[in-house]
C-alpha cells in the first residue's frame, strides 16, 4: 500500500495539499482497520464466541465502552474488542466520507464515502441483530445464522470497498489516464472481475460454513471421507456422526457445502494463476499493477495453504482466522485489478483487433 | 361384602405391584469409537488452566474395560400412555467446574427445575442454542456460586448446553415425559427406581453420538434387567 502514501495532489503552486495528504491518510487507515476487523470478526466466529457477550447494543448491561475489563476474559474479550474495533471503524469512516464532501471535486468519491459510511452503519446493525435475534427460526436455521453470514459477506463488501476508495485516491489511478493500454489482453477486463466474482463466492461459501461451524463437515483432504465424492445417505451420515471426534453433527447440506468450496478453490486458484500470469505481461510498463498481479498469485497459493491446514489440523482458531484475512486481500487485490484495467481500456482509445473465444466481443472504448 | 372383599384384593395387589420397581443394567459399546482427547484449549486458557488439577478431556465416548458405555440415558419409552406424572420437587444440578460441565449428561423431567450453577471463579455464559421442541435461553453467570434455575416443558432428547466465553463446554440434557430415567456411569450401568406397575415396556437407551436403541424389558415383581447394545460403526 506504500504507493498510496505519497500520492498527495499538489496545489497549483506545486505545493503537496496537507488536507489531500491527510484523505489519503485517512483512506489507508481505516482500510487497514477494517481488515484488522474483519480478521477479528472472523477469530470470534472460528472460535465459536459470538453469543460470549448475549446482549447489544449493551454488553453485559454495561454501556459499551464502560464494560469492565475485569470482565473482558475469553470469548468475551474476543467479542468486545470486535465490537470496539467496529465502533472505531465506523467513526474513521464518517471521517472519510465527511473529508471526502469536503475535499473531493469528484462527485462519485463523494457518493462513494457516504455509501462506505451507510455500509458501516448497517454492518453494524446486523452485526447487532445477529447477537439479539441469535435463537430465532427461520427456514430450517436460525435468524443468527442468516445475520451472521450477511454479516460475514458484508464485511468482506465494506473491506474492498475502502480498498477501491484508496486506490482511487492514489497516484497510480490518476497516471492511469495517460498510460498504456491493455493491447492484446483487452479480455483481462472481463476475466479480472470473473476470477474476483469466483473469490468473492468462495468467501460466501466459506462464511457459510464457519457461520454452522461447519468448516470440518469433512476432516479429510485431499479425500472426502476417504473417497473422492463422500456419501451422503442416511446411513453414511451415521456413521460419519458416530466417528466424529468433536461434538458436531454435520449433514448431508454441510457435507456438500465444503465439496463445493474446495471445487470453487481449485477453480479460482486456476483463474487467478492465469489471470496473473496474464497481467503480469500485459503491464508491462507498469510496475505497481505487476506487483499487484503477483502478489495476487502468491496471496491465492497462501490462501489454498491455509484452507488445506484449518482441514488438516482441526481447524485452529488462528490458522481460520488467517485463512478469513488473507481471503479479504485477495478479494481487494482482485477488485484492484479490475479497476485498473477498466480504466486502462477506458483511458486507452484503442480499438481491440483480436477477440478471445469465450469471451464478450470486442468493442471500441 | 363380596365386592368389598374383591375391591380390597385388587388394592392390595395394585399396591404391591407401585411399592418401588427397580430396572438395572448396562449399556455397551461394540466396535472401536474414538479415544478421548486432551482438550488443549482448556488448559491454554490463562483462566482455565489455573482450575485444573487435571487434563481436560473429551467425553463423546467414555468407555470402560468390558465395553461399558457411559453418559447414555436410559429411559421408559412407552408403555405408560395415558398416564401423567407430576414433576420432581428436587431440582437436578448441572455444574460447571474447571470449565467444564458436569455432568456431562442429565436427564430430567419436563417441567422440573435444573439448577445451573457457575463454581467457577471465572465468568461462563450458558447457552442452550436452538431445542427443538423447547424454549432456548443464553444467559451469564459472572460470579462464582451463582445459580440460574431453568425449566424445559417438553419432552427432547439431547439439549445441547455450550458456553460461548469457553467454546469447549458443551453438556446435553434430555428431558421426558415420565420419571422413569437414568443416565449410565463411568462403567456402562444404569439403575431406574420408581413406583412402576409390573408388565412389559419399551426401554430406549440414547447416546448422543453412538445413537439410540430400543428394547422390551419385562418388570416382574418390581424388578427387571436390560442390557442394551450401540454399534460404532467403521
Amino acid at each position: 500500500m506504500s504507493f498510496v502514501v505519497q500520492s498527495a495532489q499538489k496545489t497549483p503552486s506545486g505545493e503537496v495539499d496537507p488536507y489531500q495528504q491527510t484523505l489519503v491518510a485517512v483512506s489507508v487507515f481505516t482500510t487497514l482497520a477494517t481488515l484488522a476487523l474483519v480478521s477479528v470478526g472472523g477469530l470470534v466466529t472460528s472460535k465459536g464466541v459470538g453469543m460470549s457477550v448475549p446482549d447489544w447494543p449493551t454488553s453485559y448491561g454495561y454501556n459499551m465502552f464502560l464494560f469492565p475489563p475485569s470482565l473482558w476474559k475469553g470469548g468475551v474479550f474476543d467479542e468486545h474488542v470486535h465490537r470496539l474495533l467496529a465502533s472505531f471503524v465506523g467513526l474513521m469512516t464518517f471521517g472519510l466520507a465527511s473529508l471526502l464532501q469536503w475535499k473531493s471535486r469528484e462527485r462519485l468519491m463523494r457518493r462513494l464515502g457516504w455509501l462506505a459510511f451507510g455500509l458501516v452503519v448497517f454492518q453494524g446493525l446486523l452485526g447487532g441483530l445477529r447477537v439479539v435475534l441469535d435463537r430465532q427460526a427461520l427456514l430450517g436455521t436460525t435468524l443468527g445464522t442468516v445475520f451472521g453470514l450477511a454479516h460475514a459477506c458484508i464485511g468482506q463488501s465494506f473491506f474492498v470497498l475502502l480498498a477501491s476508495i484508496t486506490l482511487r485516491l492514489s497516484r497510480p489511478w490518476r497516471g492511469f489516464s495517460k498510460g498504456p493500454s491493455l493491447v492484446g489482453f483487452q479480455w483481462l477486463r472481463w476475466a479480472f472481475p470473473l476470477a474476483t466474482a469466483l473469490i468473492f463466492l468462495q468467501l460466501v461459501l466459506g462464511a457459510s460454513m464457519r457461520h454452522q461451524h461447519a468448516g470440518l463437515a469433512i476432516y479429510d483432504f485431499p479425500m472426502a471421507y476417504g473417497r473422492w465424492w463422500p456419501a451422503t445417505d442416511s446411513e453414511s451420515l451415521f456413521r460419519y456422526n458416530q466417528l466424529r471426534p468433536d461434538e458436531s453433527t454435520v449433514t448431508a447440506a454441510q457435507i456438500y457445502l465444503q465439496m463445493f468450496h474446495r471445487i470453487g478453490a481449485m477453480a479460482t486458484l486456476i483463474m487467478v494463476a492465469i489471470c496473473g500470469y496474464s497481467g503480469w505481461r500485459a503491464f508491462r510498463d507498469i510496475s505497481f499493477l505487476r506487483r499487484a498481479c503477483l502478489l495476487w498469485i502468491f496471496v491465492l497459493a497462501i490462501q489454498a495453504a491455509l484452507g488445506i491446514a484449518t482441514v488438516l489440523y482441526n481447524k485452529p482458531a488462528d490458522v481460520a482466522t488467517a485463512h478469513v484475512a488473507v481471503g479479504a486481500v485477495s478479494l481487494a487485490c482482485g477488485t484492484i485489478l479490475s479497476l485498473c484495467a477498466w480504466r486502462l481500456v477506458a483511458t486507452s482509445q484503442v480499438r481491440v483487433h483480436q477477440p478471445v473465444r469465450g469471451w464478450p466481443a470486442p468493442r471500441t472504448v | 361384602m363380596k365386592n368389598s372383599l374383591v375391591l380390597v384384593s385388587a388394592g392390595i395387589v395394585l399396591a404391591g405391584s407401585l411399592r418401588g420397581a427397580e430396572i438395572s443394567g448396562q449399556v455397551v459399546v461394540t466396535g472401536t469409537p474414538p479415544a478421548p482427547k486432551e482438550i488443549t484449549a482448556a488448559s491454554a486458557d490463562v483462566n482455565c488452566g489455573k482450575l485444573r488439577t487435571e487434563p481436560a478431556l473429551t467425553r463423546t465416548y467414555v468407555v470402560s474395560k468390558d465395553g461399558g458405555l457411559a453418559n447414555v440415558v436410559v429411559y421408559l419409552k412407552s408403555g405408560l400412555s395415558g398416564k401423567t406424572f407430576p414433576a420432581p420437587q428436587d431440582p437436578i444440578l448441572i455444574d460447571q467446574k474447571g470449565c467444564m460441565y458436569e455432568p456431562y449428561v442429565s436427564a430430567a423431567m419436563v417441567g422440573q427445575k435444573i439448577n445451573i450453577r457457575n463454581s467457577d471463579p471465572v465468568m461462563h455464559n450458558v447457552n442452550a442454542g436452538t431445542p427443538k421442541n423447547n424454549k432456548g435461553f443464553n444467559f451469564s453467570q459472572v460470579t462464582a456460586g451463582q445459580v440460574n434455575p431453568r425449566v424445559f416443558d417438553n419432552p427432547e432428547l439431547g439439549i445441547k448446553l455450550i458456553c460461548n466465553v469457553h467454546s469447549w463446554m458443551v453438556a446435553y440434557v434430555s428431558v421426558l415425559d415420565n420419571p422413569f430415567f437414568a443416565v449410565t456411569d463411568k462403567d456402562g450401568k444404569f439403575t431406574i427406581k420408581g413406583d412402576l406397575p409390573d408388565g412389559k415396556y419399551t426401554f430406549e437407551a440414547f447416546h448422543q453420538k453412538a445413537g439410540a436403541t430400543t428394547q422390551e424389558i419385562e418388570v416382574k415383581g418390581g424388578q427387571a434387567t436390560g442390557k442394551f447394545t450401540l454399534e460404532v460403526k467403521q
